[in-house]
């Protein structure tokens, strides 16, 4: 595993473009193009204003720089340096940004959730898209790219509106019968709408391309309900993780629950594998000081090394009940991602801070758990093969794959608190970025 | 006689001493009444001496004794004169009214002492009951006083539990009233929230229509040129047709979506007909063929007939891979129904294992059939029987458990049952018995039977035997054979006629044996053969 030079960063904004050919990196106000391979800058671009989200256009021509404060995007191509685009939402605002599926037309959000307007590269048409949803994913796009589901609020009441990407025509406007809508997701095979409530209510509704309601999950009342779904790339199955510390499998024939994964304190199943993160002191040889002192030394010394044992089951962990009059609490399932090729699911109890819990969805039994010394802060399954990678705030990222379980070290000086990573379309590098007073990226490849 | 003073009362009242001299001076001065000289020879005081001499003096004797006569008279002793008149004295009256006296002075002493005596233990009684009286009178005033504080504690105790009541019931109004509050508070939020939302849409209403109307240059796109497609087609208008096809688009992927599905479904379902199919043919191989036994049980006969026949339906079936819902009725069906048959097969097996393991199948190994299925039959209404006996069983003792543990009655009903059960055991043991005086009985006669039939046996051979020989001296002379043979049939075929009609009772494989044993002797001889087929008719 080769580590990389670290590249100053802001923003937590590391993005890989779609092809895999480019990182895109962006330091205040300048947008930084490099080669994957020899990580040689091959662009920089320089935009009016501190850049708050970068994206790429599917067919990694193009990069958008959105900047709020200014209410401004600026769309950048690769083949043509020179080429520019610039979008001023004025006095608008500007919320949110970001591409269509066919990497010619922009979708801005205004301020106060006005309205989405649709900013065509191609032509000179602008469309509208009133009433939008002010909510955590207002718009969602089929896998294939051919159609865009908004949600959308008149009168008190939520509705959808489902639109053809490639004329934006209007195809279905149905409402849902949710309270307050949260978020809405398209299955990959495109066929099929989940639409979720407000945490204070749980009700999931599915809906098909064509508006009609296939069916409605609610597995309980008056608790806090749904915290996170994610569906599986198959489309066959939708896990609902709540905050009652459940993850609900349903099925995609039936539309009912499955099976339910629980995330108790303590794990007593023999044949699940826990993995516990334990640190190995350093050994510090004293006599071969040298000064000043190497990097290799410094970093040795200030950094501990870890490594995975087998905790013999049944294992205890640490629990952590949340203060119970605050809104949105850190309890029940807030992370949920299943592998590319089906076989696992990977969940976070936000109870149970430290660990990662592994599903084999084969057998749907609890596979294995990943405890570690600190909080996970994030996880991310490889893009083409069942692997792994978490990072919990320290200057390790941790691999889990079914053959094992391995934390590496990120050779830095000081400390790097990796908060984020991503992985490389193909599976083979992975970015790392750290918050901190001055962001930085480094640079993971196999 | 005024002359003698009255010096009796004051001495006499208070002064025990006093009196006590007294009365010895009264002893001591009647036997000197003669002598004028009054001696006193006791140690008292001058008190003393005037006392004695007060009543006495020379000058009032005479007054003094008839004064002693007079008192003396009264007090029911006889007169001290010698006479009633006179002045002479009565010396004997004297000393025996001086004895008197003296009886009556000790007498009066000992009921003083008594007296005394009494008046000394009725005060220290009076002292302890007064002491009594004074302490119960405490313990009296004591007890009142707990009473009173018991009481006072107990109505406040009272007035405690009715203050907790009400605070109770208070705090409980209030609960109710914070829901309600609560409630209706939820119902205003949600109002209020209605009311805001609309609110905030009229603004975003306005705030649209200010953004819209203004037109501003600011909000534009500048774009050096403009970029092709994506796919490199010019752009469409957008009218009805492209609406249509939109939905068409839809439909499309909607349709693809479940024709993938219907797909998958299918595969999954030849898979596991395919398997279904397999594990029929490995039952149908596992059991055993059921040709040879025609006489099965009635169900399984139209069974195999059904069998076969699915089997045959359902390979012609598979090739064509239909999936009606009667197909799958009968495949699920033959399974269950051929499965049911393994298992009774099986169990089948299970037993035979046993029972040849317990050893109880004897060498005769051809146990006939109608046997078997008598045998089988008694087993079953042997078991249903036993089932209702443990069912009644069950029922009697949850009866006993659940009903209430009342000695008496439980007692009688076990004694009830116990009668009940013992006049059952008298009649079942009754029953044994006279069962055994018929199998008794029975035996005796079959060895009566088989004795006799040896012995008829003995007399046949002998018959035979000198019949024979008959035969044989007298070869020439067929007439008086055929004299001889019709006589001598006709008390064979009697002899013969009981003996047949005993073995019947016997086993008819007892009979059929000792027959063919006997009636293999004889020479290959017509006649003989004649008496075989003759024999043989009369038994079967």
């Amino acid at each position: 595993m080769d580590f990389s030079e670290l590249f100053k960063l802001s923003g937590l904004l590391g993005k890989f473009s779609p092809d895999g050919k480019c990182l895109a990196s962006c330091v205040q106000y300048r947008l930084i193009i490099r080669d994957v391979n020899t990580l040689q800058i091959l662009q920089l671009y320089t935009c009016l204003d501190q850049i708050q989200y970068i994206e790429w256009s599917s067919d990694s021509l193009f990069i958008l720089c959105a900047m709020y404060k200014r209410g401004i995007v600026q769309v950048w191509s690769l083949e043509q340096p020179d080429w520019h685009c610039k979008i001023d939402e004025g006095s608008a605002g500007l919320v949110a940004s970001c591409w269509s599926p066919d990497g010619r037309h922009i979708l801005n959000t205004t301020e106060f959730h006005l309205r989405i307007t649709v900013w065509s590269l191609c032509t000179k048409s602008v469309s509208y898209i009133k009433y939008p949803k002010a909510c955590q994913q207002g718009i969602a796009f089929t896998k294939d790219g051919r159609y865009m589901a908004v949600a959308e609020r008149r009168d008190c009441k939520d509705f959808v509106s489902l639109f053809v990407c490639s004329n934006w025509q209007l195809l279905r406007h149905f409402d849902t019968e949710t309270q307050d809508l949260f978020g809405i997701e398209w299955a990959p095979n495109g066929c099929v709408l989940a639409v979720w409530d407000t945490c204070l209510e749980y009700k999931i509704l599915l809906y098909s391309l064509d508006g009609r309601l296939l069916s409605t999950y609610q597995a309980y009342e008056w608790s806090l309900g749904i915290k996170s779904i994610a569906w599986s790339p198959s489309s066959q199955f939708l896990a609902i993780g709540s905050y009652d510390e459940k993850v609900r499998i349903l099925n995609h024939v039936t539309w009912k629950k499955i099976t339910e994964f629980e995330h108790p304190a303590t794990v007593t199943n023999t044949k699940t594998i826990v993995y516990k993160e334990v640190e190995k002191s350093p050994s510090v040889e004293t006599e071969r000081f040298s000064f000043p002192p190497t990097r290799a030394l410094a970093s040795s010394v200030f950094s501990t090394q870890s490594k995975y044992d087998i905790s013999q089951v049944p294992v205890s962990f640490q629990y952590i009940k949340p203060v119970a009059d605050r809104a949105n609490p850190k309890m029940g399932i807030g992370m949920l991602a299943f592998s590319p090729d089906n076989c696992f699911l990977a969940t976070k109890n936000d109870n149970i801070p430290n660990a990662v819990w592994i599903w084999d969805i084969q057998k749907l039994k609890l596979f294995v758990v990943l405890e570690q010394l600190c909080a996970i802060q994030s996880f991310q399954w490889d893009p083409r093969q069942p692997r792994l990678a978490v990072c919990t705030g320290n200057s390790k990222v941790y691999l889990w794959s079914p053959a094992g379980c391995v934390s590496v070290q990120v050779p830095t000086e000081g400390d790097f608190q990796i908060v984020s990573l991503c992985w490389h379309p193909s599976g083979d590098s992975m970015a790392l970025l750290r918050l901190c007073t001055s962001e930085r990226l480094s640079f993971l490849s196999e | 006689m005024g002359d003698w003073k009255t010096v009796t009362v004051p001495a006499l009242s208070s002064d025990s001493k006093n009196i006590f001299q007294y009365t010895s001076e009264k002893k001591i001065s009647s036997p000197d009444m003669n002598s004028q000289v009054l001696r006193l020879p006791l140690p008292s005081s001058k008190s003393m001496h005037s006392f004695f001499s007060a009543f006495c003096t020379e000058e009032n004797i005479e007054q003094s004794i008839s004064y002693l006569n007079r008192e003396l008279t009264t007090l029911g002793f006889p007169s001290i004169y010698a006479e009633s008149k006179g002045k002479e004295l009565n010396l004997i009256s004297i000393i025996n009214c001086m004895n008197e006296l003296l009886v009556l002075q000790h007498k009066n002493l000992r009921a003083q002492e008594e007296v005394e005596m009494q008046h000394l233990k009725l005060g220290s009684d009076m002292d302890h009951l007064q002491n009594c009286y004074a302490k119960l009178k405490e313990q009296l005033e004591l007890s009142k006083r707990e009473i009173v504080g018991l009481q006072e504690r107990d109505r406040q105790l009272q007035s405690k539990n009715r203050n907790l009541h009400q605070l109770l019931k208070n705090e409980k109004d209030e609960v109710q009233k914070l829901q309600n509050i609560i409630s209706s508070r939820a119902t205003q939020y949600n109002h209020d929230m209605k009311r805001k939302e609309r609110e905030y849409n009229k603004l975003k209403e306005r705030l649209h229509q200010l953004v819209m109307n203004k037109k501003d240059k600011k909000i534009a796109m500048e774009v050096l040129n403009y970029v092709g497609r994506a796919d490199g087609k010019r752009g469409a208008w957008r009218t009805d047709k492209t609406e249509a096809r939109n939905e068409e688009q839809m439909y499309k992927v909607l349709l693809n979506d479940y024709e993938q599905r219907q797909k998958q479904l299918l595969l999954e379902n030849a898979e596991l007909k395919k398997v279904l199919q397999q594990m029929k043919k490995e039952i149908i191989s596992l059991l055993p063929p059921q040709k040879q036994k025609p006489k099965e049980r009635s169900e399984d006969g139209p069974v195999l007939s059904d069998l076969e026949e699915d089997i045959g339906e359902l390979n012609k079936e598979n090739m064509w891979e239909l999936s009606c819902e009667t197909v799958r009725e009968q495949l699920t069906n033959s399974i269950r129904k051929q499965w049911r048959m393994l298992k009774n097969h099986v169990e089948k097996l299970d037993n035979q294992v046993s029972r040849v393991h317990s050893g109880t199948l004897n060498d005769k190994d051809v146990i006939s059939r109608e046997d078997h299925e008598l045998e089988t039959e008694k087993l079953e209404l042997e078991i249903q029987q036993c089932k209702e006996m443990i069912k009644t069983q069950q029922q009697l003792l949850q009866q006993q458990l659940m009903s209430p543990c009342d000695d008496d009655t439980t007692l009688l009903l076990q004694d009830c049952y116990l009668l009940e059960e013992r006049e059952r055991l008298q009649e079942e043991w009754r029953l044994f018995q006279e069962q055994k005086k018929n199998f008794e009985k029975e035996r005796r006669s079959f060895t009566e039977a088989a004795i006799r039939l040896g012995l008829e046996r003995k007399a046949f051979e002998e018959d035979r035997g000198a019949w024979l020989k008959q035969q044989f001296l007298t070869s020439d002379q067929d007439n008086r054979v055929v004299n001889s043979m019709s006589q001598q049939r006709k008390p064979h075929c009697m002899l013969s006629g009981p003996i047949s009609a005993e073995s019947c009772q016997t086993s008819q494989y007892i009979s059929h044996n000792s027959f063919n044993a006997a009636l293999k002797k004889p020479a290959g001889d017509s006649k003989p053969n004649q008496w075989e087929e003759s024999d043989k008719e009369e038994t079967e």
